[in-house]
């Protein structure tokens, strides 16, 4: 081994990885694509979200196409006998500190239903911890290639303020994806908008991507310990329940009421997800949410919503779902307060199985009317 | 060690290997790694401690250097510039408490300074009664032997670091309640303990060469083995210290292959399988057998992959220096049997073991009045080896049978050797070579099935998981 040696083995090796740089930087990315799971890894029963992976073994990524590829619903073409049922939605449709057969999605599908023309009814969690109507519609945009042939979307009010809609991690940071959502649904959405990441040249090489590599990699080994375990998320003993004493705030994103501006909400936005699901028929949900009888409770029902904006949008929904002619289930008020756990919104099992007793009478209707 | 700290030491090794002048580079070898000592040293809960640990690592170092060099060499003329570089940089360290910002070196603000002066004072007091009235006789020795191991005991055994912890919190009037053995943390005290036991058997056998206390300490705290080895010994690290490094592409060349290997090996797949490796946590959680095999077989090569990726960084340091540090693993999972395996496993700790006990013992029991059998002798020595190399790991009942385990496989493996020895040897090559593809298949599951026993806390969770491992949970 001399200097000369050891000098070309230097250029060569730096040479070769300025290569592999720029091409990752040149051609188009569907690395997220390549997976696991579903192959020597078992599909994951909702998608990968968390942040102490070490305990949950998952993790929060938004490569799209990756947590697609890790869900079941990856796991191949549709088979014939199955009747397939999505559920999009926020936190609590994924199931913060609900096991995967505990939640909306996983009760449906153990209830193990059929179509009157015999087909079993499978459901997929699609539901991803963030509230906004854009994130609904990007995820069912991406679904959809699946084929379902239903949707069920529990939504909250949360969902549709205007200024909430590209705050979402997974949506800033898809924002090729939607700058195609608002070319296709003529969205009201500013392209320009700062909350929107776009990455440049360098951050497309391999160095600039090396963070969203490094998470693709972890989301394959994290795959091998929810095989493994069937764990996918952690379940403290103890955890701050959810607040039911609040201060005197009747505040609703920068609106005081008595009205609800409905300017301010993304109404154009869920009329989008409706369009993207075409003929597919959808089951509107109101979901439900914990009501306060605690310390100002006669001004908010909860952390989330005062009163008034919350019962001004209800009327509105129940306005449009009569004009216009949708299934929609309101079931704001099903579920006692203490079947909430750390949210207003997040049920514990119990919660969680009287709604699904209500969206399966509906889902019921829709298979075998 | 963290990568940052592995770049900063390439770069200091790279650096020092250029000093070719004897003193110079002695000196700033000793300097190097006195820094290290401190910057590695991780943070304690215990207020002060994670300064005093390093602290005493080198008054330790010092106070052996005095005990194990004849009264002739001890000469303060020849030594006083590493003494008060010793001291120097102490005291230095400590007075970065009055900067206005931490630096790097120390793991946390360090403590007062009339405290860091005591301990200087009582270590020097210490050093020169002990010059003065001592020489390296065979009672100091063991003596001195004897405090290391116990030293050893009370880091290792978790009640007595426990103990330790609570007294040292009560001397700082801090919360007995949180009080843990983990508050008890010395960076590489283990292998320390091993050099200074290996010195002070050697001064008592008259082994030993005669060496200057820069020397003596540098071997001691040498920074690229600190943390995790390899055990060199100090003869042969002090014909390396003193001879000039030689700058040769090919020395170059062989520095950054172990380096980046090393980094490549840790960082790149020992880091990796650990998120999927067996702990403690998922042995618990695991449904299936298939599952806990895969478990199981990346704890085994994440052990493997860790331990000999931080050697190669080592030995890649230790080659800038101008140093070749001895090898510690030699594809130990390739090999056919349990003996070989332990030959190739961790070497530079399996020699130690064999130089300081096995020898030893084997040779006290053959020579006993009472006559052993010769399998009795090798049962006893073998199985009394490997309890103690897993008690080094730490004082519990999981480290015992550990011991146990390998005892046991080395013995059997040696008696079977026996037997067939004969037999083997006249097969054809080709057979011998397809038995031993099965015997390192054999040897392979063998050890990594041992691991359940190293990776897992206690006996009761590693029973659950072997009867996970075989379909019986």
């Amino acid at each position: 081994m001399d200097a000369r040696f050891l000098r070309n083995v230097l250029l060569k090796g730096l040479l070769l990885f300025l290569v592999l740089d720029l091409l990752a930087a040149a051609l188009p990315s569907g690395v997220g694509k390549l997976s696991l799971y579903n192959h020597l890894l078992d599909g994951r029963l909702r998608f990968p979200f968390g942040e102490d992976s070490a305990r949950s073994y998952n993790l929060s990524l938004f490569d799209l196409d990756a947590m697609f590829a890790s869900h079941i619903i990856a796991a191949g073409p549709k088979p014939d006998g199955e009747y397939r049922v999505i559920v999009i939605g926020d936190s609590s449709t994924w199931g913060t500190l609900l096991r995967p057969e505990e939640t909306l999605a996983g009760q449906l599908d153990a209830a193990d239903m059929q179509t009157c023309d015999g087909r079993r009814v499978r459901v997929y969690n699609l539901g991803y911890p963030t509230v906004s109507l854009t994130k609904d519609l990007m995820v069912l945009d991406y679904a959809l290639r699946y084929n379902p042939n239903l949707l069920i979307w529990p939504l909250t009010l949360e969902s549709f303020p205007a200024d909430k809609q590209l705050s979402s991690p997974i949506v800033s940071n898809n924002a090729a994806r939607v700058d195609e959502l608002i070319a296709r649904y003529d969205l009201p959405l500013d392209p320009a908008d700062p909350s929107l990441v776009r990455p440049d040249f360098w951050e497309q090489t391999l160095i600039g991507q090396r963070r969203a590599l490094a998470d693709l990699l972890r989301l394959q080994l994290y795959g091998v310990l929810w095989s493994a375990t069937g764990i996918d998320q952690t379940y403290p003993a103890d955890y701050t329940r959810a607040q039911t004493d609040f201060d005197a705030d009747i505040t609703f994103h920068g609106q005081s009421g008595p009205d609800l501006d409905e300017t301010q909400l993304a109404f154009d936005i869920f009329e989008a997800v409706l369009a993207a699901a075409g003929d597919i028929p959808v089951i509107v949900v109101n979901e439900p949410m914990l009501i306060s009888a605690g310390e100002n409770g006669d001004l908010r029902y909860n952390f989330l919503y005062p009163r008034w904006a919350y019962d001004d949008w209800r009327a509105m929904m129940q306005a449009r779902a009569v004009s216009e002619g949708w299934n929609y289930l309101d079931l704001w008020n099903l579920v006692p307060a203490d079947q909430f756990t750390n949210s207003a919104i997040h049920m514990s099992p119990a919660g969680q199985a009287l709604m699904v007793e209500q969206v399966k009478l509906s889902l019921q209707n829709q298979i075998c009317p | 060690m963290t990568p940052v700290y592995i770049v900063v030491f390439i770069a200091a090794a790279a650096l020092l290997g250029f000093v070719t002048h004897d003193r110079w580079r002695v000196n700033l070898l000793l300097a190097v790694s006195a820094l290290a000592v401190y910057a590695l040293q991780p943070a304690l809960p215990v207020r002060g401690l994670d300064f005093y640990l390093p602290t005493v690592t080198l008054a330790l170092a010092a106070l052996t250097w005095v005990l194990t060099t004849p009264r002739e060499m001890r000469s303060w003329r020849a030594n006083r510039t590493a003494a008060v570089l010793l001291g120097a940089l102490v005291l230095a360290l400590a007075l970065t408490r009055y900067l206005g910002f931490s630096l790097p070196l120390t793991a946390s603000r360090p403590p007062q300074t009339q405290m860091v002066l005591a301990l200087l004072t009582v270590a020097a007091l210490l050093g020169l009664l002990i010059a003065r009235f001592t020489s390296p006789g065979k009672a100091v020795l063991s003596a001195a032997f004897v405090l290391v191991i116990l030293l050893f005991l009370l880091l290792k055994v978790p009640a007595l670091s426990l103990q330790l912890s609570l007294f040292l919190r009560g001397l700082n009037e801090q919360s007995l309640t949180t009080a843990s053995a983990l508050d008890i943390r010395w960076l590489g005290f283990s292998y320390i303990a091993f050099r200074l036991l290996h010195t002070l058997r050697d001064r008592q056998s008259g082994r030993l060469p005669p060496v200057s206390l820069a020397e003596y300490v540098t071997y001691i705290v040498f920074f690229p083995t600190l943390s995790a080895g390899p055990i060199d010994r100090i003869e042969r690290f002090v014909g390396d210290l003193r001879r000039p490094p030689v700058r040769a592409a090919a020395d170059w060349g062989e520095a950054g292959k172990r380096l980046l290997l090393g980094m490549f090996k840790k960082f790149a797949l020992a880091d990796t399988l650990a998120i999927i490796a067996l702990n403690g946590t998922n042995a618990l959680q695991v449904r299936t057998a298939g599952w806990a095999w895969v478990l199981l077989y990346a704890y085994s090569f994440q052990l493997y992959f860790d331990f000999s990726g931080y050697t190669d960084i080592a030995i890649g340091l230790g080659r800038l220096l101008g140093f070749k540090l001895p090898e510690n693993f030699n594809a130990p999972y390739l090999k056919p049997n349990l003996t070989q395996f332990w030959n190739n496993w961790h070497m530079t700790l399996t020699q130690w073991f064999r130089a300081y006990f096995f020898n030893p013992v084997t040779r006290a029991l053959r020579s006993g009045k009472k006559t052993l059998s010769i399998p009795v002798i090798i049962f006893t020595t073998q199985l009394a080896t490997m309890v103690l190399i897993g008690l080094w790991h730490g004082v519990t009942w999981n480290f015992v049978l550990w011991g146990l385990w390998q005892g046991i496989g080395l013995f059997l493996h040696n008696r079977w050797s026996e037997l067939t020895k004969a037999r083997f040897a006249s097969l054809p090559l080709r057979w011998q070579k397809t038995l031993n593809v099965g015997g390192a298949l054999l040897t392979f599951h063998f050890v990594s099935l041992s691991w359940v026993l190293f990776a897992l806390p206690e006996p009761a969770v590693s029973v659950r998981f072997f009867q996970t491992l075989f379909g019986a949970a």
